[in-house]
């Protein structure tokens, strides 16, 4: 099966702290792949250099077919990101985010008016154009963030932390997005607090003081460890941590 | 006498209604969890009740003070936590702790025994700047640093925001002690789970409460019968059972979907059942369930969505600007 992401020994220190500790996993292409660890696990450090914006001390790696090491710019380029915290500028029209966006990505005029008129119509936001997106509704924003974080049809997209503080039903709602871009093949990698929605992932990893802990599908996890569901599986992960972030 | 009493809070900024009509109380000694989504207007009534922020209408008051005339009383019993961090970045974790004695006019080794549990966790680091603390310790540290003064209340606005579960799990624990020692706790957070922790919760979406009491008396009132259904492949299986005739709503929820169907439909589980096996789906399972408070959560949202589409005074938030 073809792998978007492979990674082999990846270690990132800070001075003497060891963020990332030699980890090695691939993900498959059109999987909904689950990135989970406790706070300080290593996460974030691991997901910058995936997606080119850290270098790592050691080991090294193909996201989307680019070398992480040599090639960060390439990566950058084919890959999607999202995060709750910051996707969209508020006080731009829905319109001239998309084209801000595709302009970024380097569409010309043409590619970003139709990709302009298709996002709209796939998210029945034509009447809201010309609105700002600081007046729209939150599922909104989250689904125009997402559409566009694919707007140069990235293989990969990185989700961080999508859903949080997000009202239960729009959040249900976001995760259908999920589904709906890996049935068309696009892999997403995601992280989240939630261990409801670890649950639906194809697979996920658990990271633990730097290093992989764990890595299967949620139903493996969960028969390895003897536990009803996702959050007793992270439960017995994490609480093995003996660095205190 | 409640710990606090709230009644008809309004607050609007500009065209944004933030607060419409809420009226709460809390009782003395409990924990009170104020729950919902991110804009729903937690932290507007937090920052009224804390005498930072005038509501427009209403009254509140907190340990029998009102929160407009005895702003100052206020103030020096209460403990707050606002949810984006709040101590010195560049005052070590032991001066972070004695300044905030100092303003309450105290001591860090008169109320010693109120912070003890919690300080001797980062009293290792207690040279280290602030910054240069881990989340869990600056929370810690930013506990400490509101209950230094013995407060009657204690407000936390979404302590546990961005925080992994085991991290949450360790920081409620850490609550209830600080309820048993007569702390009234009232606290916000968008994480559903976390209501079945606290005695009484209001749940709150755009501003209103939809709900309030405790977690078992709301989930005691949905209206529905619900089932828990899995079935192979899954999400084909949910988009299946939303065009089912008589399933009033269906959703994810971790390993299973859960489907509300009328309570007086007979023999549900079985019509269920055989109905996604006829379709095809492999491994079928359907078991009736214990509505939880996101069930609940999601049901009363939907209802308060359409009666303020009947009431035309939903706030739609995308009118423009």
């Amino acid at each position: 099966m073809e792998n978007v992401i492979e990674i082999h020994g990846l270690t990132k220190k800070f001075g003497n702290f060891t963020a990332v500790d030699n980890i090695s996993f691939s993900v498959r292409k059109g999987e909904i792949f689950g990135f989970l660890g406790a706070n300080g696990a290593g996460k974030t450090t691991a997901m910058r250099i995936l997606c080119g914006l850290s270098v790592p001390t050691s080991g090294g790696g193909t996201v989307a077919g680019y070398d992480i090491v040599r090639q960060p710019e390439k990566i950058k380029r084919h890959i999607g990101y999202m995060s709750q915290k910051f996707s969209l500028y508020s006080d731009l029209k829905v319109w001239e985010n998309i084209r801000l966006f595709g302009g970024i990505y380097g569409l010309s005029g043409k590619e970003i008016a139709a990709k302009t008129s298709e996002i709209l119509a796939a998210l029945g936001m034509e009447d809201v154009r010309n609105s700002f997106v600081s007046s729209l509704p939150l599922g909104w924003k989250q689904k125009l963030s997402f559409s566009i974080a694919m707007i140069h049809e990235p293989d990969i997209v990185f989700l961080d932390e999508p859903t949080g503080g997000v009202d239960p039903e729009t959040r249900r709602r976001f995760w259908e997005l999920i589904y709906d871009a890996a049935s068309r093949g696009v892999t997403v990698f995601v992280t989240t607090h939630y261990m409801d929605e670890a649950e639906y992932c194809d697979r996920v990893s658990v990271m633990v003081d730097g290093r992989i802990a764990a890595f299967d599908s949620p139903a493996g996890l969960k028969r390895t460890y003897g536990a009803a569901d996702m959050d007793g599986v992270f439960r017995i992960l994490a609480g093995r941590a003996v660095r205190k972030e | 006498m409640n710990a606090i009493e709230i009644h008809d809070v309004s607050k609007s900024y500009g065209k944004v209604r933030a607060l419409s009509g809420v009226s709460l109380n809390v009782k003395e000694g409990e924990i009170f969890g104020l729950i919902g989504p991110d804009g729903a207007g937690k932290t507007s009534l937090f920052r009224i009740l804390t005498t930072l922020l005038l509501a427009d209408g209403g009254t509140a008051s907190v340990a029998g003070l009102d929160v407009v005339k005895d702003y100052a009383g206020i103030r020096r019993i209460i403990g707050y936590m606002p949810g984006r961090f709040s101590l010195y970045q560049d005052l070590s974790v032991r001066e972070n702790l004695e300044f905030f004695a100092t303003v309450f006019g105290t001591t860090v080794e008169e109320n010693y025994d109120v912070i003890r549990d919690i300080y001797s966790q980062i009293e290792p680091f207690r040279d280290r700047r602030a910054g240069a603390l881990s989340g869990g310790m600056k929370q810690k540290l930013a506990l400490c640093c509101a209950l230094v003064h013995k407060p009657s209340v204690l407000f936390l606005d979404e302590p546990t925001t961005g925080v992994d579960a085991v991290s949450r799990r360790d920081f409620w624990n850490m609550l209830a002690r600080i309820k048993a020692s007569g702390v009234t706790v009232f606290v916000s957070t968008p994480y559903m789970d976390e209501a079945s922790l606290c005695d009484r919760v209001a749940l709150i979406m755009h501003g209103s409460i939809i709900d309030s009491g405790t977690p078992s008396k709301i989930e005691s009132e949905y209206p529905y019968a619900l089932y828990a259904v899995k079935g192979s492949p899954m999400y084909p299986l949910l988009k299946y059972l939303r065009s089912t005739d008589g399933v009033l709503s269906c959703f994810s929820f971790g390993s299973v979907h859960h489907l509300a169907v009328d309570p007086s439909v007979a023999d549900a589980r079985q019509k269920i059942l055989s109905e996604i096996v006829s379709a095809g789906f492999k491994d079928c399972e359907v078991h009736q369930i214990r509505p939880g408070i996101e069930d609940c959560f999601m049901y009363l949202a939907g209802r308060y969505r359409q009666g303020g589409e009947e009431r035309g005074t939903v706030r739609s938030g995308h009118a423009g600007a």
